[in-house]
């Protein structure tokens, strides 16, 4: 693979006998914006603070560059971290807050000064040099945690859920900023969330994760259309997650009815799981569905209506711009293009363990 | 709202602190400048310049100061080590520091008496391993002694529970930002434990200043700290003039004290560019 | 290796602050009547002390002011906290100012402003000055136990009270009293605590019929102290100790079942 910047390499690590990582490997690329996704306990905030240098993995290597970092202090390394609650000094102003690494570095005074600026520019925090991280407001803090971290030039910046604290609104706001700030400074960032919609805005890589172990990794695209597993599936935006059996190339039986698809290659009656997302499913008369039955919930979600509609004994979640009347019969079809197939995990912990060849 | 009503539960407490705490003190000032027969006089304030009193002021500060700096270097330490065991709410360091109090303050120092004497129970331990006697009971040693043991506590408490508020990140976010142990200790650990140390400095430094007791009891009644004056001006000689007025310039100088930490304090966050 | 020199630095700092406790303990086993010579082991005075008036008299009176001058103390405190919580910043300041002035002035001088007061206002000396003058250093450290716990505490629990129909006096009770009671009762506990260890102060707003420990330690330390004396404070210490034991064992459970 070209450009390979970090590369993780066999990871273990657990806490209080609690296996959080076992034998984990990823790479990041030079200028990605690549997200560890995952439920809270996925070990995605563990892989950051080991890239970060806070924790030691209990066997594996770290390689920055070819070089081993694994053992190398945080102070040590070419990166920078972002922290979940900014974690400012409070004792110092913002500027002293940005200084300080540099300072550290005894880099010039005209030097840090002008670095101040810019940082400060680059945030859209210009003129807020001598106030206290107190005086700011939590989008505030944020920007400067970021600017504190940019200023020393990291090759790589490390963000531990660094939107959790803010409002929705600035949170959107935010992220449009991390985008603009990625292409600005042209550095990698990875990224730690629990936010799917946060990881499909900004990522150009999408890792999920689960129990310790990476259950899908591709681009927002890859992750939203084709779901490897019935975990990522359900983890990132809503679907209809239905055990099915794959009759044959091509065809696939979900609830006693018969649907053409465009999957091959699982073999002939195999059980599977069959995820189609909410606004790929067809509300049309009751006779001109593969499978028909009746609406049972209506909201107004403002871009579309969402339905459930109650057909051969599953719940359907419908996503649709046509309002259908709650006791309506339809119809339900599905574009062979929107029926993604896949694997049925045997047991619980090849799930988690996302075995899927 | 009732938020106006609210207010006034604290009318009984302001009553209070207005008769046993402000007027308390307006008298101290009305007798410190009055003279015992009667009208305004300085006399007593003037009276810390003679020379037994003087002698006495010094001594206290010297001593004083001395113990505030060893209740310091011992104490840093100790409160970083109780903070990275991470107890979890401070119970247990609380406790540890609050439970000798159970046993009377007077009975714990003169038990020190017992442990410094002569033949006491240190002396006995020392000449045991042959080593030679320790000859401290009746001197300022003792009494310095006495203050580390009896005001240790409250310089350990606020440092403690500073350090122990201190975010790990924080901490992690300075050796990202490339500092060492040093000077992460040194930048971040260090100023923002001044607060805890700071009100660590005045609970030991007052209180050691003011003692009577302390010296009583180590010091063999022939050392004389300015406590001890101010004491036997009112239970001796029911001179509250000229107790008063000593007791005036004590408060300066608890005042004066303050204001220096506070200083430091303030100056050390604002001096740096 | 790093950990071998914390723990041994901790054991020293232990052995300084306990050595003088341990020394009394072993006092009030010891036969002979003096400090200076061990003439054996003797439960003799543990017997003798619940004989000893003079002696169950100063405790008494020890623990009654104690334990009255620290509810009074929280009572008032609690209040007032209440009521400085709604304040406007600079009032809060003053009160808060104000309050702090026990805490940080010298207790003689404390001591000696209380006397002046009690003198200039003709009080006769006793009982009750002793136990004002308690409250009086008391009340600072409930405040400064309950107000960081009532600030903490978010206010809408308790308009959200309210708008269920509660009245003030009961949404206080139901609502806000749970929430800030720890910090009250370590208030309480703070405020008993230095009640008991109180000399200073009791020394100079006593009159000459009413002792407490402290001062009828402070009297004997000429004639010499009475061995009774410290198997009581041994008692004391010991009984604290053990309901300490007892509450420290409990909520260690309690957060190994929630940590589940």
């Amino acid at each position: 693979m070209p450009n390979k910047l970090i590369d993780l390499v066999n990871i273990s690590k657990s806490f209080n006998h609690t296996m959080v990582l076992d034998d984990f490997n990823l790479y990041i690329r030079e200028n990605e914006f690549l997200t560890l996704l995952g439920p809270s306990g996925c070990g995605k905030t563990t892989t950051l603070r080991i890239i970060g240098g806070f924790e030691t993995p209990d066997a594996g290597h770290v390689i920055f560059r070819d070089e081993d970092i694994t053992n190398l202090p945080p102070n040590k390394r070419p990166l920078n971290t972002v922290f979940q609650k900014y974690a400012l000094f409070s004792h110092m102003t913002i500027a002293e807050n940005i200084a300080f690494g540099l300072k550290i570095k005894k880099k010039s005074k005209s030097y840090i000064n002008d670095k101040i600026k810019y940082a400060l520019k680059l945030v859209n925090l210009e003129g807020y040099d001598n106030r206290r991280p107190d005086s700011l407001s939590g989008g505030q803090q944020q920007r400067i945690a970021i600017a504190r971290a940019i200023v020393n030039e990291p090759k790589v910046l490390l963000l531990d859920e660094p939107l959790g604290a803010l409002d929705l609104k600035l949170r959107q706001d935010m992220q449009y900023e991390l985008i603009r700030l990625k292409n600005e400074l042209g550095i990698t960032f990875i990224y730690v969330t629990h936010d799917q919609e946060e990881a499909l805005t900004m990522s150009d890589t999408i890792v999920v994760m689960n129990q310790g172990y990476i259950q899908q990794i591709g681009t927002p695209e890859d992750i939203y259309n084709e779901p490897e597993n019935a975990f990522v599936a359900d983890f990132i935006g809503d679907s209809n997650i239905i055990p099915g059996i794959m009759i044959e190339d091509r065809l696939v039986e979900i609830l006693g009815a018969r649907f053409p698809c465009v999957d091959t290659g699982f073999g002939h009656n195999k059980p599977v799981d069959v995820v189609i997302r909410p606004e790929d499913v067809d509300l049309v008369k009751p006779e001109e569905g593969t499978i028909s039955g009746v609406v049972t919930h209506l909201i107004f979600k403002g871009v579309h209506y969402e339905m459930e509609v109650m057909a051969n004994g599953f719940e359907w979640l419908v996503h649709s711009t046509d309002m259908v009347p709650v006791g309506t019969r339809v119809g339900i079809s599905i574009v062979p293009f929107d029926i993604q197939i896949m694997n049925k995990p045997e047991s619980e912990d090849e799930e988690a363990a996302g075995v899927n060849e | 709202m009732n938020n106006r009503r609210s207010k006034f539960l604290a009318a009984p407490y302001a009553l209070w602190a207005a008769g046993f705490i402000l007027i308390p003190l307006g008298m101290i000032f009305y007798y410190g400048f009055t003279a015992r027969k009667g009208g305004f006089t300085l006399d007593n304030i003037t009276a810390i310049a003679e020379p037994g009193n003087m002698k006495a002021l010094i001594l206290s500060l010297i001593l004083s100061l001395i113990s505030t700096i060893i209740c310091f270097i011992l104490a840093y330490p100790l409160a970083w080590i109780l903070a990275n065991m991470k107890f979890g709410k401070g119970s247990f360091v609380i406790i540890i520091f609050i439970l000798p109090m159970w046993m009377n303050f007077l009975l714990r120092t003169l038990a020190w008496q017992s442990l410094l004497e002569k033949n006491g129970v240190i002396n006995t331990i020392l000449s045991f391993f042959h080593l030679p006697a320790l000859k401290i009971i009746n001197t300022p040693y003792a009494i310095v002694l006495g203050m580390v043991y009896n005001f240790l506590p409250f310089m350990v408490l606020p440092i403690y529970n500073a350090l122990e508020k201190i975010d790990d990140n924080i901490i992690n976010a300075a050796k990202d930002l490339g500092a060492n142990r040093m000077q992460t200790f040194s930048r971040i650990i260090f100023p923002l434990s001044i607060p805890g140390v700071i009100s660590g400095i005045t609970m030991v430094f007052v209180p050691a200043l003011t003692t009577f007791v302390i010296s009583d009891l180590l010091g063999g009644g022939k050392i004389l700290l300015i406590g001890n004056i101010i004491e036997k001006e009112f239970t001796q000689d029911g001179n509250w003039n000229s107790g008063s007025g000593l007791s005036f310039v004590l408060m300066i100088f608890i005042i004066i004290s303050m204001i220096l930490t506070a200083k430091y304090d303030t100056s050390k966050e604002e001096s740096a560019p | 290796m790093k950990h071998t020199i914390q723990k041994i630095y901790i054991g020293l700092i232990l052995i300084l602050l306990y050595a003088p406790i341990a020394t009394l303990i072993v006092l009030s086993f010891n036969a002979s009547k003096t400090r200076a010579k061990w003439g054996g082991f003797t439960l003799k005075w543990y017997g003798e002390l619940f004989q000893n008036e003079a002696i169950m008299g100063a405790l008494t009176h020890t623990l009654l002011i104690a334990f009255l001058s620290a509810v009074i103390a929280s009572v008032i405190g609690t209040a007032a906290c209440l009521g400085i919580l709604h304040m406007r910043k600079r009032t809060r300041t003053i009160f808060l100012g104000i309050t702090n002035i026990p805490m940080l002035n010298a207790d003689i001088v404390t001591g000696i402003s209380l006397m002046l007061l009690y003198l200039a206002f003709g009080a006769s000396f006793g009982f009750s000055t002793v136990l004002m003058a308690h409250i009086t250093f008391n009340i600072p450290y409930v405040i400064l136990s309950v107000m960081p716990k009532l600030s903490q505490m978010n206010y809408s629990t308790y308009e959200a009270g309210l708008d269920l129909g509660g009245s003030p006096a009961y949404v206080f009770f139901v609502i806000v009293f749970p929430e800030i009671f720890p910090g009250i009762l370590s208030g309480f506990l703070m405020a008993f605590t230095m009640s008991l260890d109180d000399f200073i102060i009791t020394h100079f707003t006593k009159g000459p019929g009413i002792d407490t420990l402290s001062t009828k330690i402070y009297t004997e330390l000429k004639k010499g102290i009475k061995p009774e004396i410290y198997s009581l404070s041994t008692l004391l210490f010991l009984s604290v100790l053990i309901l300490l034991l007892i509450i420290n064992l409990k909520p260690d459970k309690r957060k190994e079942m929630t940590a589940q």
